[in-house]
């Protein structure tokens, strides 16, 4: 199945993993989950929205990213995905 | 004024969010050697998102792009020039580079409305670039020459020894180069970050060459590096003794502590006066 994947595991960084899927879903683990999930969920559906996209899986390893970090992973697997698909 | 310019690898979040409390005088965002070919997207976006969400005014802010001859530079450019970033770093720089560089910043600053124009900083990495370091100084947009010792041992086929002999040379014809325009002679980075006395050695060093600022490649370099650039206080009582006494005399020549004092030695107390001023160590 074709992914893309961005980012790392590292601390303040996060890996996210798309792939196409025939609806929205969005999974977060994140050692933070109860303080940011909603959060990180928020920034996942903005950028999305921006991006103008309504159905994708978005698997989200966060190990205590900021919000521009999130967009910007997202951003890049999103583009990996779309080149995998090209 | 730089004395301190720190980079920090574009792929790293932990560093990048902690950019501006380092006390450097300018972060250089480093898309080049720092980043691996199949991370360039990741660490431009990265980049990218950082600067939106935290414009940094007190610091300088410095993009090392990619080489110009590379498949990234000009994908590095349009996504990183704006008015959030005041300089970008040219790896590998030439005359012919970075007269492209200053076309393609142009059109740039022209297309996106900018309010600043981007200023230049060449690294000088090759023998050909030492040797033909007067002619880059004098490139469009240059306002510093940094040099990378590192790459350039690499050329000489020679390796890099804490005397540093080896780039003596160098060292020495990128700051007549850069003195000549009046920019900056920026020092190349010391590699092991945990020697920090070895740092403050071969930052005195250079700093006594005309050095004017050295790289640095961890945030525990930087105090070390800012110390050594900046005017000591006995400097600063001297300069202002020396202008103390120029005001009482009234005359172009005059004596201080036994020493001659004419106008070159006034010029360098006012500058290094400026300095201290500019960095705080005394009052205005």
């Amino acid at each position: 199945m074709k992914t893309g994947i961005a980012g790392s595991v590292s601390s303040h960084d996060c890996l996210i993993t798309v792939r196409p899927h025939d609806r929205l879903e969005i999974i977060i683990e994140s050692l933070v989950y109860a303080q940011f999930g909603k959060q990180i969920e928020s920034v996942i559906n903005e950028t999305l929205h921006a991006l103008g996209i309504q159905t994708l899986f978005v698997h989200v390893n966060d190990r205590g990213a900021l919000d521009y970090a999130i967009k910007a992973r997202l951003i890049t697997a999103i583009k990996r995905l779309e080149e995998d698909d090209a | 004024m730089r004395r301190s310019l720190l980079f920090i690898p574009a792929d790293s979040p932990a560093m990048m969010q902690n950019a501006d409390v380092f006390d450097a005088d300018a972060i250089i965002f480093d898309l080049e050697d720092a980043v691996l070919p199949a991370e360039k997207d990741a660490a431009l976006s990265l980049l990218d998102q950082y600067l939106q969400a935290y414009p940094l005014s007190a610091t300088e802010i410095m993009v090392r792009i990619n080489p110009l001859d590379s498949p990234y530079a000009e994908r590095d450019l349009k996504q990183v020039v704006s008015d959030q970033i005041d300089t970008i770093v040219l790896p590998k720089a030439d005359v012919n580079a970075l007269k492209r560089l200053d076309a393609i910043l142009a059109k740039l600053e022209t297309s996106t409305g900018m309010t600043k124009t981007i200023k230049v900083i060449a690294l000088i990495e090759t023998p050909s670039a030492v040797l033909d370091a007067p002619s880059i100084a004098q490139a469009p947009r240059v306002d510093g020459l940094l040099l990378g010792g590192e790459d350039l041992a690499t050329s000489l086929e020679v390796e890099r020894t804490s005397q540093g002999m080896e780039i003596l040379l160098a060292r020495s014809l990128l700051v007549l180069a850069a003195k000549a325009k009046g920019i900056d002679a920026i020092d190349t980075p010391y590699v092991n970050s945990r020697d920090l006395d070895g740092l403050g050695h071969d930052a005195r060093g250079a700093k006594g060459l005309g050095m004017n600022a050295k790289s640095c490649i961890h945030p525990n370099q930087v105090e070390t590096v800012n110390l050594c650039f900046s005017p000591t206080a006995s400097e600063i009582a001297y300069a202002q003794k020396i202008i103390a006494l120029k005001e009482t005399h009234g005359k172009g020549v005059f004596a201080v502590d036994g020493k001659m004092v004419d106008a070159p030695v006034l010029k360098r107390a006012e500058r290094l006066l400026q300095k201290a001023r500019h960095w705080n160590l005394v009052k205005p």
